[in-house]
């Protein structure tokens, strides 16, 4: 993260007669008119054209602009921003992978079918759950997914019902993807502990609920010790629970949601299971169910006949399709490939040393940082600013002094149940040395609050850009280049 | 192994600080009656060697590389230049997660803001966001963003649309009491005007339509997008195929209001299905309707020009329920190499790659139209893709050009039972004038 000079749009360098890639001379003779009435245009106004050297340096540049995992230290709480193996990228680049034609026939893919039908398998048994969909493309795609097999599950059975609990600790793609399936929000207060009040839950569930969305442990990294009880009040009713898996890490090998009541749930491969967050994507958020939900798993599901794997289309009770094809495909071969590394000792050590970590990291900045709930924590922790808005400081200035420091900030303002959040998740890859850079430079923080809080306020001091101005580009929006402007 | 940092005296250390004996005490919370009790029953672990041996053998139960494919259908094989690759694996670009915080995301964020501006420039329209999930998602958030534009809950999608985008479409609009119809096709494989003006009335809140469609025949946007317009419904234009976008004029000067896809033909190989890369772009006045992540440009304290995300309040994380969508993770890296994709290219290598699907393909579908028995199905101009009829069943046909190492086509007969013996047969700048001969050939002795 060096200092240098303004990196250029590439549209700003471009010119004509640059040369770009070449492809062969054309080698079949040329139909005049193959396109009939069809207008066509005669260039693609402002379209860049640039040599190589110059996409490669631009590219060059523009990377050394970013704070990655693979450079330090990236404690974002709730994102599970582990360690990225790079033998993942090299299985989920092998030729035989990336050149499979999705509309194959299933014959010449029975690599793919076979990677696709063991990760599932895998995830029943890491999950405790019935069945797996792969397709959903990320966590809030499983969360829309799951909700809809809610609702054909509930509308099997005569009434689909009108509204989803959901805690005020939750992600809110919660409650857009439930709002997505057609239900009404109810939010439910947590109670002191930051937790499910069961009491409360038991009052507001009835039979217009059709489930409760339940993260677990939730954004405070808090364990609901009482699932199981709160599984029984929402079952009772006839009601569904909907585990959001975003927090899985803490769990593996420890406890199946499964075993905990749960009814669907969708786990996030990007997360739990290592595969790169890529700036935002690909992700994928497969999605489990129990056995009575599983006639409404989404088309194709994947076969078995006289030895050989197929795609089944043959769900009469399928809830349909939610995307094309079958999934982030390359990234589900990288989960494998971590399950596979891992087996079930390694699934269980990343569960214990996450914990141990962000148990560490809670123990070592408590009393420095305010922390509004005093539970049991597992695999994050929620500080806030509360110690140092006495100073005048808030978490943002906080979170952007850490830059300084050479480290990215916690994710910040979530929960919305802790003003001025800091969210705190190491992840079992760190070492102590990089953890005890950051409690060090919490610290040293700290102190600076009370000292200069300015040099808090106008953080970060040796980045690229600094503090940017999110207010003038929602007000005035430039979201595209355009010649002359 | 599980790429553990901790050594055997951090660990001792850290948990001397916590006062307990075990990280095991750290559960505690956990109901005893929850627990598991037993190892998971998972596959022993794997070194590194043993993991990618066993991979690489998983791909050797591929036989689809050792094929000629012809196989398209939302699903292209384009050539990537090498650049790709290369850049798009810094794990710079890999490794970070959504930019938060934009100080230390910059060459994201204005990569994004690149990719949203080749979007306008590709589709004529003013903003794009900054990717969706795929293909036929983007499809059926078109029918969102137009319902909640008009206000209206009729959708009118022409059947001539991929029919997993559309599978998708009305999985997605299930429950929230938007009435979809279908638009027949006419002998051309576009559109069919008549059976749209028939259907269509005020209470339409938007036409979807794909160009070029399933059948890889180029719609007419203009005389579409007037029939919309008339009835003040939008004119949602599919794209599947990217590459279109380089010659075609754009969808955007022709009237269309939204233009959505996949951009998977953008630099990202068919990789079995995914990932892949939705996109979709929209007049300005529809903005505060897009769905999902938008970069702008913005100044920092010191006036130096830098990205950020914006419009944040559409967004699920602010507005829970009332979000335009629910989308949180997109698929960024996929946007990244799209980016290095098309500036790499250029708008000539752009230009040149979508003349020569064109040409080779109208080759291939002549050549083939010529074959004794066989003919076009559809008289429309044609991109990359065209559908051909056999005098035999195609399964049959299929069974022969397999035989002989060639995947000739995609069966239209599961999707559309009226479209007996067809096949939908895509043609790429990657194919050379051998291997449609050797096609051509092939069929040939198969329809002996």
């Amino acid at each position: 993260m060096i200092r240098q000079n303004r990196e250029p749009l590439i549209f700003e360098i471009s010119a004509g007669g640059k040369k770009s890639v070449h492809l062969p001379e054309l080698d079949v003779p040329e139909t005049k008119g193959a396109l009939g009435d069809i207008p066509v245009r005669s260039e693609i106004s402002g379209f860049p054209q640039v040599a190589e050297i110059e996409v490669t340096r631009h590219f060059t540049r523009l990377s050394q602009t970013n704070y990655c995992v693979d450079l330090g230290f990236y404690p974002l709480g709730s994102c599970t921003m582990k360690y990225n193996p790079k033998v993942n990228e090299k299985t989920a680049s092998l030729p035989a992978f990336t050149s499979a034609h999705p509309m194959a026939p299933d014959s010449l893919v029975q690599g793919c079918l076979k990677a696709l039908k063991t990760t599932e398998r895998l995830l029943c048994e890491i999950a405790g759950m019935d069945a797996f969909t792969l397709q959903p493309a990320a966590g809030a795609h499983g969360e829309l997914t799951g909700m809809m097999l809610v609702r054909a599950f509930l509308e099997a059975r005569g009434n689909p019902r009108k509204t989803v609990l959901i805690p005020d600790s939750a992600h809110g793609t919660n409650p857009s993807s439930a709002h997505l399936c057609g239900y009404t929000v109810q939010e439910i207060k947590s109670n002191e502990a930051g937790t499910i009040d069961v009491d409360g839950l038991s009052q507001v569930m009835n039979e217009d609920v059709a489930a409760l969305m339940v993260t677990n442990p939730n954004t405070l990294g808090v364990f609901e010790s009482d699932i199981r009880r709160i599984a029984d009040i929402v079952h009772a009713k006839g009601g569904l629970v909907y585990m959001d898996g975003a927090n899985m890490n803490a769990l593996t090998g420890i406890v199946r949601p499964g075993d905990m009541g749960v009814d669907v749930l969708h786990l996030n491969l990007h997360k739990t299971f290592s595969t790169p967050h890529g700036g935002g994507g690909p992700g994928s958020g497969p999605v489990g169910v129990k056995s009575g939900l599983e006639a409404f798993l989404p088309v194709p599901l994947i076969g078995q006949k006289d030895g050989a794997l197929f795609l089944d289309y043959d769900r009469p009770r399928t809830i349909g399709r939610i995307r094309s094809f079958y999934g982030n495909f390359l990234v589900i071969i990288r989960a494998l490939t971590y399950l596979l590394t891992l087996g079930a000792r390694g699934l269980r050590e990343i569960a214990e040393i996450a914990v141990l970590n962000a148990n560490y990291i809670r123990k070592s900045l408590e009393g420095v940082y305010h922390l509004k709930y005093d539970a049991p924590t597992l695999h994050e922790c929620v500080f806030s600013d509360k110690n140092q808005k006495e100073c005048g400081v808030q978490n943002i200035d906080i979170a952007k002094r850490l830059i300084d420091y050479g480290l990215h900030p916690p994710t910040m303002s979530f929960p919305l149940i802790v003003h001025g959040a800091l969210m705190v998740e190491p992840t079992e890859t760190e070492s102590k040395r990089d953890m005890d850079l950051f409690i060090g430079a919490m610290r040293k923080i700290a102190r600076e609050a009370k000292d200069n809080p300015d040099l808090l306020k106008t953080a970060p001091h040796v980045t690229y850009v600094r503090r940017l101005d999110e207010t003038a580009a929602a007000r005035t929006p430039v979201l595209r280049w355009e010649e002359g402007k | 192994m599980s790429y553990i940092s901790l050594s055997d005296q951090d660990k001792k250390e850290m948990l001397a600080k916590l006062g307990i004996g075990s990280p095991a005490d750290l559960f505690s919370c956990i109901p005893e009656g929850i627990r598991l009790k037993r190892d998971l029953d998972l596959p022993a672990p794997s070194s590194e060697l043993e993991v990618a041996r066993h991979f690489e053998s998983l791909g050797r139960e591929n036989a689809y590389d050792r094929y000629l494919s012809f196989l398209g259908g939302g699903a292209y094989d384009h050539y990537i230049p090498a650049a790709v690759d290369y850049l798009s694996s810094r794990g710079e670009f890999v490794t970070p997660y959504t930019p938060y915080q934009p100080e230390v995301s910059q060459g994201t964020l204005q990569i994004i803001f690149e990719f949203q501006t080749l979007i306008c420039q590709l589709t004529g329209l003013d903003v794009s966001n900054a990717s969706l999930y795929e293909g036929a998602s983007a499809a059926a958030e078109t029918v969102l963003m137009a319902r909640r534009a008009t206000g209206k809950n009729k959708v009118l999608l022409a059947s001539s649309v991929h029919p997993q985008y559309r599978h998708v479409t009305r999985t997605y609009v299930k429950n929230l009491g938007v009435h979809i119809e279908e638009i027949a096709w006419d002998e051309a494989g576009k559109i069919d005007l008549d059976d749209l003006s028939s259907k269509i009335d005020d209470g339409t809140a938007a036409v979807v339509l794909q160009s070029p469609n399933f059948f890889g025949v180029c719609e007419n946007i203009g005389e579409i997008a007037g029939i919309a317009g008339a009835h003040k419904a939008l004119c949602a234009v599919v794209v599947g195929e990217a590459v279109s976008l380089g010659l075609l004029e754009a969808p955007g000067k022709l009237g269309a209001d939204i233009v959505a896809g996949e951009a998977q033909s953008f630099g990202l190989p068919p990789s079995y299905g995914g990932p892949y890369l939705g996109f979709m772009a929209c007049r300005k006045q529809y903005v505060r309707q897009l769905p999902g992540r938008i970069a702008g440009q913005t100044r920092d304290v010191d006036g130096n020009r830098g990205f950020v995300l914006t419009l944040a309040t559409r967004e699920q994380h602010i507005r829970r329920e009332k979000a335009t969508s629910n989308i949180c993770t997109n698929q960024a890296l996929c946007a990244v190499r799209a980016t290095i994709f098309l500036e790499s290219l250029g708008g000539e290598g752009l230009r040149e790659m979508a003349r020569q699907n064109i040409q080779k393909s109208a080759y291939a579908r002549d050549r083939i139209a010529r074959l004794p028995g066989v003919r076009k199905k559809f008289s429309g101009p044609a991109f990359n893709e065209f559908v051909c009829e056999f005098p035999k069943p195609w399964k049959d046909i299929d069974r022969i050009l397999q035989g002989k190492g060639i995947l000739g086509g995609i069966s239209l007969e599961p999707h559309y039972p009226a479209l007996r013996d067809c096949a939908l047969i895509c043609v790429t700048e990657k194919h050379t004038k051998d291997d449609i001969d050797r096609l051509v050939q092939a069929m040939k002795e198969a329809l002996q």
